[in-house]
């Protein structure tokens, strides 16, 4: 990686960093989440988030990672892996709200 | 007739009462997938009805099935490892076992005596009799490591029946094919092919068992293995498909089971894509491409080859697309509802049954006239497998 890149995303995290702060997701808005989660992610995740062609989505597998990277990958994505950007359809605070709700394995 | 009417009374009721089996052929039977309650709706495909649901089936939320030859049994690969032998005469489970911890489909070997069953966790294949389930193989794939380093087989995917009581599957890690031999039970022969192309991600066989070909994610092009010459090795073909444009975030892998076959044109699914590309059967050169509403998952043709129909990845997946197979132009497109998963044609393809899971249903199309003719209720409703894939190698 680059300076230049890690500049670059360092500055991203402090950007959306502030929103993250204040995640306020609607209940209704949350219902629609976690059927996406289940049903769209589920296609490469599994699920039950056990995995599949991609990694499982569980606390375990995510010792090592925070919520706002976890929110990082799923807003930006994974370059070199299937993982694609869920910009489209999450906003910063929904995608951090995701990231948090499966880093304390709290999906419903 | 006075005496008969209650013994005929009895008998009705007895036979769709649980636990007690009807007195038919399978013929014009089949199974839907519920993917969230883990069970099984048994068909039957002539009055359209349900006849029986099947639960405890466990992660059902990438499910496929195949058939006993007798047309009698479904066998069931769960996404948690399960493995169920379904009696659809009966709509009980005679026999499950977990076999793996995270599986992606599996195969009926030619003679029907063998199935086969594609893991991710631990990655590779295990070999069951198709009679009581019990191991007969356990093959795994190449070691690998993951992202952090640590220790892992190659995910399986792509498993197909082949002719001569093979097996053929490819390595999602590791970009291989293999060809598992299985003549002499006990004694599975492997031959491997390595450097397929980046990232396997499913597979497909001709309906006549010649040609295997690999779809990949990690590169342009698929993988070609003629199994009349398998001396020859597997070649890449369309390897410049994409060439000059940009790929698309890809939010669900397409499938290649079945294949899309029309005269000498083949359609299959560009990987990123919103595409069909066409391609004459024989040299593997491509002859077209067609625009269609989304990236296609499925791409199916209608048994007779006159019409291929589409269905498309998240967030496009509430239409179905119908291409003329001469024309290339798209003579359909159907709302069908948020989740249309999987489409299913009756064997001589008058009608298509369609999953749209968001509205936890299955809708039956008339093919000529496009109508929707019957709608099935059934929970979350993924994969549709008729009893007529028994008879079809590759299915």
């Amino acid at each position: 990686m680059t300076p230049a890149t890690l500049t670059c995303l360092l500055s991203l995290v402090t950007a959306i960093a502030s929103p993250f702060a204040s995640a306020e997701v609607p209940e209704s808005r949350q219902a629609e989440i976690i059927h996406l989660l289940k049903h769209d992610c589920g296609s490469c995740h599994g699920m039950r988030l056990e995995g599949g062609l991609g990694p499982a989505l569980t606390p375990e597998h995510f010792r090592l990672w925070d919520p706002q990277q976890l929110a990082l990958t799923i807003l930006y994505g994974r370059p070199g892996t299937p993982m694609p950007p869920w910009r489209p359809f999450l906003s910063d605070s929904e995608a951090l709200w995701l990231a948090t709700v499966l880093k304390q394995g709290g999906v419903p | 007739m006075s005496r008969l009417l209650p013994f005929l009374l009895t008998l009705l009721v007895s036979g769709y009462a649980s636990g007690e089996c009807l007195t038919r052929g399978t013929g014009d039977m089949g199974v839907v997938v519920e993917r969230a309650a883990g069970s099984l709706k048994v068909v039957d495909t002539s009055a359209h009805e349900v006849l029986f649901r099947v639960p405890g089936l466990g992660d059902l939320s990438h499910a496929s099935v195949v058939y006993s030859r007798d047309g009698r049994y479904a066998y069931v690969f769960g996404r948690d490892g399960g493995l169920s032998k379904i009696d659809i005469l009966c709509g009980t489970i005679v026999k499950r076992i977990v076999q793996g911890g995270n599986s992606i489909g599996g195969a009926i070997s030619q003679d029907g005596t063998l199935i086969a069953v594609s893991n991710y966790e631990p990655g590779g294949v295990k070999i069951f009799s198709s009679d009581d389930l019990s191991l007969i193989a356990d093959i795994p794939a190449t070691p690998t490591t993951d992202r952090e380093g640590k220790p892992k087989q190659a995910k399986t995917v792509g498993l197909v029946d082949a002719p001569g009581q093979r097996f053929v599957v490819s390595l999602y890690d590791t970009g291989e094919s293999w060809i598992i031999d299985m003549r002499i039970p006990g004694q599975p022969a492997i031959q491997r092919f390595t450097h397929i192309g980046s990232l396997p991600y499913d597979a497909l066989i001709t309906p006549d068992g010649r040609y295997y070909i690999a779809g990949l994610f990690g590169e342009d092009g698929l993988s070609l293995l003629d199994l009349w010459h398998p001396e020859k090795g597997p070649r890449m073909i369309l390897r410049d498909y994409g060439r000059g444009d940009e790929k698309l975030p890809v939010y669900k892998m397409p499938h290649l089971e079945g294949w899309a076959i029309a005269g000498e044109r083949a359609f299959l699914p560009a990987v990123g894509r919103n595409q069909i590309l066409v391609v004459h059967r024989g040299d593997w050169q491509e002859t077209g491409r067609v625009a269609v509403h989304g990236q296609p998952v499925f791409v199916m043709a209608r048994p007779d080859g006159r019409q291929i129909w589409v269905n498309f990845a998240f967030p496009n997946n509430d239409v179905v697309q119908v291409i003329d197979s001469e024309t290339l132009n798209i003579v359909k497109s159907i709302t069908t509802g948020k989740g249309t998963l999987h489409m299913e044609f009756s064997p001589r393809g008058e009608e298509v049954w369609i999953s749209v899971r968001d509205r936890d249903e299955v809708q039956v199309y008339d093919t000529e006239s496009f109508e929707l003719t019957h709608r099935i209720p059934a929970d979350k409703p993924s994969g549709i497998f008729f009893t007529a894939r028994a008879h079809q190698t590759g299915l």
